[in-house]
């Protein structure tokens, strides 16, 4: 049963903990950028709400067929709350219990939420790009309206730009904590070795 | 034949005399580089606002400095066709009086409100001259708020000039009239007209306006007034003219006196008449009229009395001070000491002193009176007179070094002096006859100064010319050196006559975006589609309709007869920045409807004949605003078609004609 160093154990709660904020700012950002939205429209995702200029690119997205955007059309609002949850409980247990096969665990439970979460990510995105309605004003052949997963696309006349919000920014600081510690733990117990 | 050329020799050299005599060219007049110290860059912002009385079309227009470009007109007094104003039955109120629905008015002041002196940038006060009223205009919303109408009045000139922290907006008659409606002979002037002086508190949070109390005062004409400021506050002063008390051809008949007045009131003095329960109470019918941009209604209250304190009942509160000749701008200094008499007739100009007029007042140094009311020796109030200004002063404005700007009407310039020394520095042409003029804050404590502005009668040759009647202008002037220098000739709308400028930056970030639609309070107001509906009470259709990007829903209604009144209630759902929709019915005897995103306004229709009619969305709003559009079927009187309205649903194409 490997151990972890003192100083390994507390990165892996600050780890789990600094996760606690994903409860009180917003994880994911979307900007949209058009000739008439110099300001841009943006549009937050939060752990379980979508706030900012969602009825404003709802109201714009109805010419080429897109869905309205509803809270209540996401189920993992209302299960998020509990993964992340589960991820900062994990990560404490970690370091409460000073198991490296558990910091392995929780490393990897970190990658597989954020790919996860780009994966879904991706795939609402494509449903929504690509699931228009025959009836729309706008029908331009073969022009989906996919956002993209990360970074900026030009979609018409919108520019949009997709990345993480501070929450998700916080995410990836979590995970490199975990990872950045498990690296440097194995290399420290093959050197005694 | 010799004297023949004489004579077309002296002709010719008469003719390059007159040449070389006539005055430079107006090209002459401007700095070199005046084109580059107004250029304000495609997508830049102007320094300051300036909030421009319209005059005749009743209307306040907004103005950028320095560029001069003309960015929005508000309609104040005037029904507006463009936004509906006076023509939506949420507006209409808004012109009510005494005297029924007015639906034009000659806004010929404005007053930016003011906390300790200076410029708070919450409203803008407008006059309307012919019918008395007093309107407040937001600066948040740029939308009249308030209108009050002034009883007692017979052209409401004198105003709407504020005290020190907006305490009082006020209402002078420019004409004396015989009070209470009375029938009486118009050569009965000396005993039956009186003046009147309306003094109306302004309420500190919401702007709210109230006649506190009316000063009943001897039948002549008020022309201009300010308030006194800093040591002065408490005071307000007033020019008067036709002391002569003429009531035909005034143009010479009061024009006979060496002398008029600036009527000084201590109106903390009538403040304190009041509060002792002094003066009386007169029956008076006058409207106030409110706007509630939660309702998005107006509604008009026609109130029947007014508190009066005969001056000639309470000597203390109002004294006469001899001013030359008819005068017109009465102008109060930034340090509220001096105070500028404008006689439009005079050769000099006074300055009076507020401490003379404090100690002449305590050392009773007076010459007489009038109609009982002390006045006071000219020299014991005055503090110097501008010696040879120029010809026919009209207004002062200040900036924050000390000088003074009066504009001249009769010879056409700005004349800039000292108002200490009295001393004249500099002059330049106006592009013609100047009327009033503005300094950015110049009649606050705290000038903003850089610019004058001055508002002109006469445009003449400046413009491509338009047939008879031609634009009226404004020309900007750069004060910050100590030449006045030409940088800018711009038209204006209506005929200006006061105005104010004031810095963007107290106004710019709190300027409304939208109205929020969960706060809209209308009690027709389709708050969503679903929301949405056609009711028929008695023959009133009311039609609950939501504009947003690009329908309107419903967006098909049958059911209405001939000599129904159909009533569109029309929200505008959209919750985002500068996206407004208009309305409009083919044939209806209206203007159409704009309405702001979260606003709600009611287009009023009697139909008188049966067929379809098609309505839309008037505002180019979006890539569909063309199909932004409806119909409405109208049946012949006492038809039975039932009531019927949708959007969007598409019946089979045979059933409807005929059936």
């Amino acid at each position: 049963m490997k151990k972890l160093k003192p100083l390994s154990r507390l990165l892996i709660a600050l780890s789990a903990l600094i996760l606690i904020s994903a409860y009180f700012v917003p994880l994911w950002q979307i900007v949209m950028w058009a000739p008439q939205y110099p300001e841009g429209l943006t549009m937050k995702i939060w752990i379980d709400n979508i706030t900012g200029d969602v009825n404003i690119i709802s109201a714009l997205n109805h010419y080429i067929g897109m869905r309205h955007i509803e809270v209540s059309m996401f189920p993992e609002f209302g299960y998020m709350i509990y993964i992340v949850g589960f991820v900062i409980g994990f990560g404490l247990l970690v370091s409460i219990l000073n198991r490296r096969f558990m910091l392995i665990a929780y490393a990897l439970l970190l990658m597989a939420c954020g790919i996860g979460a780009l994966v879904d990510f991706y795939l609402w995105g494509y449903d929504y790009g690509h699931n228009l309605d025959p009836t729309a004003a706008i029908i331009v052949p073969g022009m989906a309206y996919q956002p993209p997963v990360i970074g900026t696309k030009q979609l018409l006349n919108f520019t949009a730009f997709s990345g993480p919000d501070i929450g998700g920014w916080i995410f990836m600081v979590s995970a490199a904590l975990a990872i950045g510690v498990l690296i440097v733990e194995i290399y420290l117990s093959r050197k005694k070795i | 034949m010799k004297n023949k050329i004489l004579i077309g020799t002296a002709g010719i050299l008469a003719a390059f005399s007159i040449y070389s005599c006539k005055p430079k060219a107006p090209e002459d007049a401007t700095t070199g580089d005046a084109a580059s110290r107004v250029y304000v860059a495609p997508g830049k912002y102007d320094e300051f606002y300036n909030l421009v009385s319209g005059g005749f079309n009743g209307q306040l227009s907004v103005y950028g400095i320095p560029s001069g470009r003309l960015i929005k007109i508000l309609p104040v007094f005037s029904v507006f066709p463009e936004n509906g104003y006076g023509y939506s039955e949420e507006t209409k109120p808004m012109l009510n009086t005494s005297h029924g629905f007015v639906p034009w008015d000659d806004l010929h002041h404005v007053a930016i409100s003011t906390t300790k002196g200076e410029h708070d940038g919450r409203w803008v006060f407008a006059n309307g001259n012919n019918t008395p009223r007093v309107a407040r205009i937001s600066l948040s919303s740029f939308r009249t708020e308030e209108i009050l109408e002034i009883p007692n009045s017979g052209g409401n000139h004198s105003s709407p000039f504020i005290t020190e922290n907006t305490e009082y907006v006020i209402a002078g008659t420019r004409f004396s009239i015989p009070m209470g409606n009375k029938d009486v002979p118009i050569s009965s002037y000396k005993e039956n007209f009186k003046g009147s002086i309306s003094f109306i508190k302004v309420d500190s949070s919401s702007g709210r306006m109230n006649i506190a109390f009316q000063l009943r005062t001897p039948g002549f004409n008020f022309d201009l007034s300010r308030a006194g400021k800093g040591p002065s506050h408490g005071w307000f002063f007033f020019s008067c003219y036709n002391t002569e008390q003429a009531y035909t051809l005034l143009e010479v008949n009061a024009s006979q006196k060496d002398k008029d007045f600036i009527m000084a009131v201590n109106w903390k003095k009538a403040e304190e008449y009041i509060a002792q329960g002094k003066g009386t109470i007169e029956k008076a019918n006058y409207a106030h009229n409110v706007y509630d941009d939660k309702k998005h209604s107006a509604t008009s209250t026609i109130l029947n009395e007014v508190k009066v304190l005969d001056i000639t009942q309470f000597p203390d509160i109002v004294y006469f001070i001899p001013c030359p000749k008819s005068p017109h701008g009465t102008d109060v200094d930034p340090t509220g000491e001096y105070i500028v008499g404008s006689g439009k007739l005079a050769a000099t100009m006074p300055v009076f002193s507020f401490t003379k007029i404090q100690n002449a007042i305590a050392n009773k140094e007076f010459e007489g009176d009038f109609s009982g009311i002390p006045v006071i020796k000219y020299e014991a109030a005055l503090h110097g007179e501008v010696k040879k200004p120029g010809l026919g002063p009209l207004h002062t404005e200040f900036d924050e070094k000390g000088n003074a700007y009066t504009s001249m009407f009769v010879s056409s310039e700005i004349v800039k002096w000292n108002v200490k020394t009295l001393e004249i520095l500099d002059r330049v042409p106006t592009y013609y006859s100047i009327g009033h003029l503005s300094v950015p804050g110049g009649p606050t404590k705290k000038p903003h100064g850089k610019y004058v502005i001055a508002y002109n009668k006469i445009t003449k040759d400046r413009y491509l010319p338009t047939g008879p009647e031609l634009t009226q202008s404004a020309q900007l002037y750069d004060i910050s050196g100590d030449k006045m220098q030409l940088l800018l000739d711009f038209p204006t709308t209506g005929e200006p006559h006061y105005a104010e400028a004031i810095p963007a930056s107290l106004i710019q970030a709190k300027s409304l975006k939208i109205y929020k639609i969960e706060e809209n309070e209308h009690p027709y107001a389709a708050k969503g589609e679903g929301q949405t509906k056609v009711e028929r009470k008695g023959n009133e259709v009311h039609i609950s309709m939501t504009a947003i990007r690009s329908h309107l829903t419903p967006d098909n209604i049958e059911g209405v007869n001939v000599g129904d009144d159909v009533f569109f209630h029309v929200t505008n759902i959209e919750q985002d920045w500068d996206v407004p929709h208009g309305f409009a019915v083919k044939g209806a005897n209206n203007a159409e409807i704009l309405i702001m995103p979260g606003e709600t306004q009611t287009f009023k229709w009697k139909p008188l004949s049966s067929g379809v009619f098609p309505f839309y969305c008037t505002d180019f709003c979006s890539a569909l605003h063309q199909e932004m559009s409806g119909y409405i079927r109208v049946s012949p009187a006492g038809s039975k078609t039932p009531l019927k309205f949708s959007t969007g649903k598409v019946e089979n194409q045979e059933s409807g004609a005929g059936k």
